[in-house]
């Protein structure tokens, strides 16, 4: 019965995956086989996404269901990672100026699915909120997002910012957003770019070597 | 204002002819014998871009949002308060850089007039975003999962009582508005009047003249700054007005991005009765600014059937059908329906080329498209444009710019109706590679 978790997660079968999970609790089936079940069920999802047969409607629908699968279990799938077995820690933000959340969110959710620790430190990030952050958080890896071209600059500051502040070594700075293509990336001498959510995990991977 | 009288027996094309009528000899008094004969040439080279004609050189129209501001020494904020700034900056931009069109100081918008609604959607500089950030959405969910009925059932009562309230604070008291026909009879109006009489909608609709007192003003200046850089400078306005793909009507502003995409899932069937009765409005609005502009031009600028944001299938499903009823409205009453691909849209070209849109009708311009993708499919059919892209402007050399545009023209411009602009709306650049896009157009642009 387990497998029909699986197969409605990845048809998008919203209603039917839920009734699936709650049967499921209700016969005892211990909460990591659920979610073992669901963590199939995104890899697969993942990779339909990354054949391009699956698109931002499937990434957001399967991102709500597992939500709501985590909230019906009482059980963040996150926290389930313990801060040891997760593949490295990310801080990322949308950078000073750029309000804009919604392709850093499908980031943040493909990264921790992924294995990733995620620290979303939020929207109008300034410089020395991130170097902050990294000193606090330890980080792998520092993503900055944006939508906006006037946020090129942005990027570049606060990568110049981390490396006064000596961080620079200790970090993996990844970019992504709309307008961010191989001239932003040289421009703000990040580490490397990523169009979208499955190339951004590749790239965070690639990154810090586990891939 | 255009003059429509005896419209409704004219053909498609004959209203067509009378708009670019309009276009070619515009009521404007120019200051120069020159600069009408400009106005002329350009006027000419745009429309026979557009008719899949070679023009005598390639068309120049670079897209610009907030860099005229920055480039004349003006915060962001000082262009959406400060109107006679807002003006001074248009003016030198268009008299300094040489496009071949207006770009319209309407563009920056005005900060006085948003802050008098209390305007929720947007965050712009001194209301939320710093003094020299332009303006930008706040996405929520402006209309909820279950109002969908509301929007298809009576969509102007929905806009105005129950998305006017949400977007703009000073309205809020308008969900206490009545549907207007409650004034059928002489006995429902006296109850149908009771709530205009009440403190809070006397209120609102104090705010509501304060507005539209505000909007006059600022567009005075714009009128009379947008007229001038054309007398002055013989440079016609391709942009006549707005709309959008019924799509992203619903996903954009009303139910955010997000509750679109799940609602593909959840609710597929209330999306497109929803795009089905927002097409005959979207068709209305692009008309209407046309006419009161009295330019053939809709820009429409789409957003999420990029192509990485959907399938084919549904690109197939839920965003081309009730675009392309859209484009097909336009033509119909004359207008010249103007697309912006931003994004990527190569999985879509063959789409866009559906044999039912008349050929030489639309202008199509293009972000992160392959340009030689896009000749081959859209030649012959409507005019296409793009797309130096705004790293390149903004990181790259004025000699990459020109290699840049030299390689358009080499490569997509050759047979005609190809007109040059950005890949994106420019906010941020450096002037050289602006003058270095346009010196180039000029330059390896002619047919």
């Amino acid at each position: 019965m387990t497998e029909k978790l699986i197969d409605y997660i990845i048809k998008m079968q919203e209603q039917e995956a839920l009734r699936e999970v709650q049967d499921m609790i209700n016969n005892n089936v211990p909460v990591m086989e659920i979610l073992t079940k669901c963590r199939k069920a995104m890899e697969i999802v993942g990779e339909r996404y990354e054949k391009g047969e699956y698109f931002i409607p499937e990434l957001m629908m399967a991102a709500e269901i597992m939500t709501k699968i985590a909230d019906m279990t009482k059980f963040l799938i996150q926290k389930e990672k313990s801060e040891e077995d997760n593949l490295g820690i990310i801080v990322i933000g949308t950078v000073e100026g750029d309000i804009h959340n919604i392709g850093k969110r499908i980031v943040c959710f493909n990264l921790e699915a992924n294995g990733f620790k995620v620290i979303d430190i939020g929207e109008d990030i300034s410089p020395e909120e991130y170097t902050e952050a990294i000193e606090k958080y330890k980080p792998d890896l520092v993503g900055l997002s944006c939508l906006l071209t006037i946020a090129f600059d942005s990027m570049k500051n606060t990568i110049e910012k981390i490396d006064e502040a000596g961080l620079r070594d200790k970090v993996k700075i990844m970019i992504g957003g709309a307008p961010v293509d191989d001239r932003v990336c040289e421009y703000a001498k990040a580490d490397g770019w990523a169009e979208d959510a499955v190339k951004a995990v590749r790239l965070a991977k690639q990154l810090i070597g586990v891939d | 204002m255009i003059n429509k009288e005896n419209w409704d027996e004219l053909t498609p094309n004959e209203k067509y002819n009378k708009r670019m009528e309009s276009f070619l000899n515009p009521d404007i008094k120019f200051v120069t014998k020159e600069g009408e004969e400009k106005y002329k040439k350009n006027a000419q080279r745009y429309k026979d871009a557009i008719e899949l004609k070679k023009p005598d050189r390639v068309p120049i129209s670079p897209n610009m949002g907030f860099y005229p501001a920055r480039y004349a020494g003006i915060t962001a904020e000082e262009a959406m308060h400060d109107y006679e700034k807002m003006s001074m900056a248009w003016r030198k931009f268009n008299n300094d850089f040489g496009f071949d069109y207006l770009q319209s100081c309407a563009a920056s918008g005005s900060g006085s007039l948003f802050a008098k609604l209390d305007l929720k959607l947007y965050k712009w500089p001194g209301h939320g975003t710093k003094t020299d950030i332009p303006y930008q959405c706040v996405e929520e969910e402006y209309m909820k999962a279950d109002e969908y009925n509301e929007l298809i059932e009576d969509p102007s009562a929905f806009f105005m009582k129950i998305y006017l309230p949400r977007i703009f604070g000073s309205l809020e008291a308008w969900e206490k508005l009545p549907i207007f026909p409650s004034f059928i009879e002489l006995p429902f109006i006296g109850s149908g009047m009771v709530s205009i009489g009440m403190p809070d909608i006397q209120e609102s609709f104090k705010k509501f003249i304060e507005a539209g007192q505000e909007a006059w003003k600022w567009a005075e200046v714009v009128g009379k700054t947008n007229k001038e850089i054309i007398a002055v400078n013989g440079i016609p306005s391709n942009s006549g007005g707005y709309t959008k793909a019924p799509f992203d009507i619903l996903g954009d502003t009303l139910r955010g991005t997000k509750e679109i995409m799940l609602d593909m899932y959840r609710r597929p069937e209330k999306i497109l009765k929803a795009m089905d009765t927002l097409v005959p409005i979207a068709i209305k609005m692009g008309i209407n600014a046309c006419d009161s502009s009295d330019n053939p031009f809709v820009k429409i600028p789409l957003h999420k059937g990029e192509d990485s944001f959907m399938s084919r299938e549904q690109f197939a499903e839920f965003y081309w059908p009730t675009l392309k009823k859209v484009l097909l409205g336009l033509i119909e009453d004359g207008c010249v329906p103007s697309l912006f691909a931003e994004g990527s849209y190569n999985k879509r070209l063959d789409f866009i080329t559906d044999p039912d849109l008349p050929k030489g009708k639309i202008y199509w311009y293009f972000d992160k498209t392959d340009m030689v993708e896009v000749k081959k499919y859209l030649s012959g059919k409507a005019a296409f444009g793009g797309n130096v892209p705004a790293s390149l402007l903004k990181t790259g050399t004025p000699n990459e710019v020109e290699e840049y545009v030299r390689n358009l023209m080499d490569k997509v411009a050759g047979d005609g109706g190809y007109i040059l602009t950005t890949g994106a709306v420019i906010d941020d650049a450096k002037d050289e590679n602006i003058k270095s896009m346009v010196e180039a157009g000029k330059k390896y642009g002619k047919y």
